[in-house]
């Protein structure tokens, strides 16, 4: 657990170095689902780092709202999928760590593009039915921001998953209760979100504490049990956007936006570097 | 002349249907996927014989075409169908996202397409889907004239590696290609060689175009046709080496005349061997209600259409 506290670190602080770097890209969802990506990538998935498309035989996960790509990114590269150093290259020219992630440059461990919203739970649920296809007992994990879930296709999703029992999905909803033009309640109020999507037919499980590692593994593995028994299975993980950097907690307003140098340097000293070292 | 002579008349999603029929039996990595028209879209056999392979997703088309680029992901391969407009405009950005941009092994099927789905009206008359799909990077745009044909590119599709959009249509039309043809992508077809003028045709025009080729020689002149089912990758030879004998073109399908084949043509033309050429496609405007033989007559796109296309540039 020690060792997963001090990832949760040091992706922090890759986070905003990178998009520090180059003076964009989305800290506040990368730092509100840090803890999840490394509960994900550290604990629970089983998976290959010599990456292929197929990933027959291991666990998958999609990312559906791609814009939290340097999370995604520093997680990859610190779990082994490419060097750790390439992730200075995010957003840059002729990277394979493109603004939002993407099959097209070849970055291992990346299986479909997203960035446009909504369309990754759907992807998901086509590869966990080629698993079952292909007899593999893996499972396929997704995340979907819930400002995400204003769009309608996702809606069209969880209507299948459970239509057609899609047993061997974990949905987890990065419940912040942000998007970039405020608090979810006042943009598109998704009101009770849990009995909605009980209503359309998953297990949901709800997570308070989405920003505590042993929470969220506890409540991943307690959705592992719950899969191939007919119904799909959603988590409710509250998070808190822009985690760990106190002036980007309790506000919408780091979405999509980089620290300053001074900014950075509070950032940073808040989290201080690991023994992981800074790519 | 051409030889009109046909023994059947048979629509062009039966031989979408009848070859998804045979990959289902032949090739295990085949799956299909439909959005509440299976019957239109002629794959209850496919259905029936496979059906742990085959998924109704309702209607929820965008779905569809995520689930399909999911199915790759562990080595299937996806055959979604649907009407043409819902297979295209409806889904735009998650095929360009999900299936083109991510590279994607997915076959969009896409019947009903163009004017001579007919009584439905302009709704689902899409002329814009050529267009849609062909600026799409790496996808491949088919457009099929006849039953046999579209059997034989549906065979075709499921080896090649990448995404497709396979375009065919909903009316019974005369069958005039080789049962046993062998499909070649990115080929054209020389269905009549001449000397005055090159007509290029794609889809239900072809027919248009064969006989508008006897017509024309009646009077005289002496039309070479090619049949092009392949739009994207667009066979630039067989077009070049034509109208460097004719020095004239006509373009021909049922689309618009904004973003079509005669557009991929004229590009072609332009920057090689510029010659005169006459569109005989939709003027960019939507369709409406009627029999497709009525419609194809009201929006200028039947033989006699061609004919007097051709004429104009001729004189």
């Amino acid at each position: 657990m020690e060792q997963l506290q001090t990832h949760v670190v040091q992706t922090r602080r890759d986070i905003l170095r990178m998009v520090h770097a180059v003076n964009s890209g989305h800290p506040g969802g990368s730092l509100g689902c840090t803890e999840f990506f490394t509960a994900l990538y550290g604990e629970i998935m089983d998976y290959s780092t010599d990456f292929n498309m197929d990933g027959i035989g291991e666990d998958l996960f999609f990312l559906s709202n791609g814009h939290i790509s340097p999370v995604y990114y520093s997680t990859l590269a610190r779990f082994g999928f490419f060097p750790v150093e390439e992730l200075k290259t995010f957003r840059k020219i002729n990277s394979r760590l493109q603004g939002h992630p993407t099959t097209h440059e070849g970055l291992p461990g990346i299986r479909v593009a997203t960035g446009s919203l909504g369309q990754g739970l759907s992807v998901a649920i086509g590869a966990a039915i080629a698993k079952k296809l292909n007899n593999d007992d893996k499972l396929v994990y997704t995340l979907q921001g819930d400002g995400e879930l204003n769009e309608g296709q996702i809606w069209e999703a969880l209507m299948y998953a459970a239509a057609k029992n899609m047993d061997n999905i974990i949905t987890t909803i990065d419940y912040n209760g942000r998007q970039i033009d405020g608090d979810t309640k006042d943009v598109m109020d998704l009101a009770n979100l849990h009995d909605k999507l009980t209503a359309f037919g998953w297990l949901v499980l709800e997570e308070k504490e989405g920003n505590n590692l042993e929470k969220i593994i506890a409540v991943l593995k307690k959705a592992k049990t719950e899969t191939g028994k007919g119904v799909p299975v959603a988590i409710l993980l509250h998070t808190e956007m822009g985690n760990g950097v106190d002036f980007m907690m309790g506000t919408h307003a780091w979405h999509g936006k980089a620290p300053n140098d001074e900014q950075l340097e509070i950032a940073l000293k808040q989290n201080p570097e690991t023994d992981l070292k800074d790519y | 002349m051409i030889d009109v002579n046909y023994t059947e008349k048979k629509d062009t999603r039966s031989g979408f249907g009848d070859g998804l029929t045979e990959l289902g039996r032949t090739n295990p990595n085949v799956v299909a996927l439909c959005a509440d028209l299976t019957g239109s879209l002629k794959m209850e056999v496919f259905e029936k014989e496979n059906p742990d392979l085959f998924f109704q997703v309702g209607i929820a088309e965008a779905n569809m075409m995520g689930i399909s680029a999911g199915l790759t992901i562990g080595g299937k391969i996806p055959f979604a169908g649907t009407f043409a407009n819902f297979a295209t405009g409806r889904v735009y950005d998650q095929i360009r996202q999900s299936i083109a941009y991510s590279g994607k092994n997915v076959k969009i099927c896409a019947s009903h397409a163009g004017l001579t789905l007919g009584e439905d009206g302009a709704t689902h008359q899409i002329l814009e889907d050529i267009g849609l799909m062909k600026m799409l990077p790496g996808m491949t745009v088919i457009n099929t004239c006849d039953y046999n044909q579209t059997k034989a590119a549906t065979l075709a599709i499921a080896a090649h590696k990448g995404p497709v959009y396979l375009r065919f249509g909903r009316p019974a039309v005369p069958i005039f290609t080789p049962a046993d043809q062998k499909f070649e992508i990115g080929k054209g077809i020389m269905m009549h060689e001449g000397k005055d003028v090159t007509i290029v045709a794609t889809g239900h025009l072809v027919w248009e175009a064969m006989l508008a080729v006897n017509e024309l020689e009646k009077e005289g002149i002496t039309a070479e046709l090619i049949n092009i089912h392949t739009i994207k990758p667009l066979d630039e030879a067989i077009i070049l080496n034509s109208v460097r004998k004719t020095g004239k073109l006509v373009s021909c399908e049922e689309h618009n005349k904004y973003g079509g084949l005669g557009e991929s043509i004229a590009g072609l033309l332009t920057q090689n061997f510029p010659v005169k050429q006459g569109f005989v496609a939709v003027n960019d405007t939507f369709g409406e209600s009627g029999t497709p033989s009525e419609l194809m007559k009201k929006y200028g796109l039947s033989a006699d259409s061609i004919v007097d296309k051709v004429k104009k540039i001729m004189y």
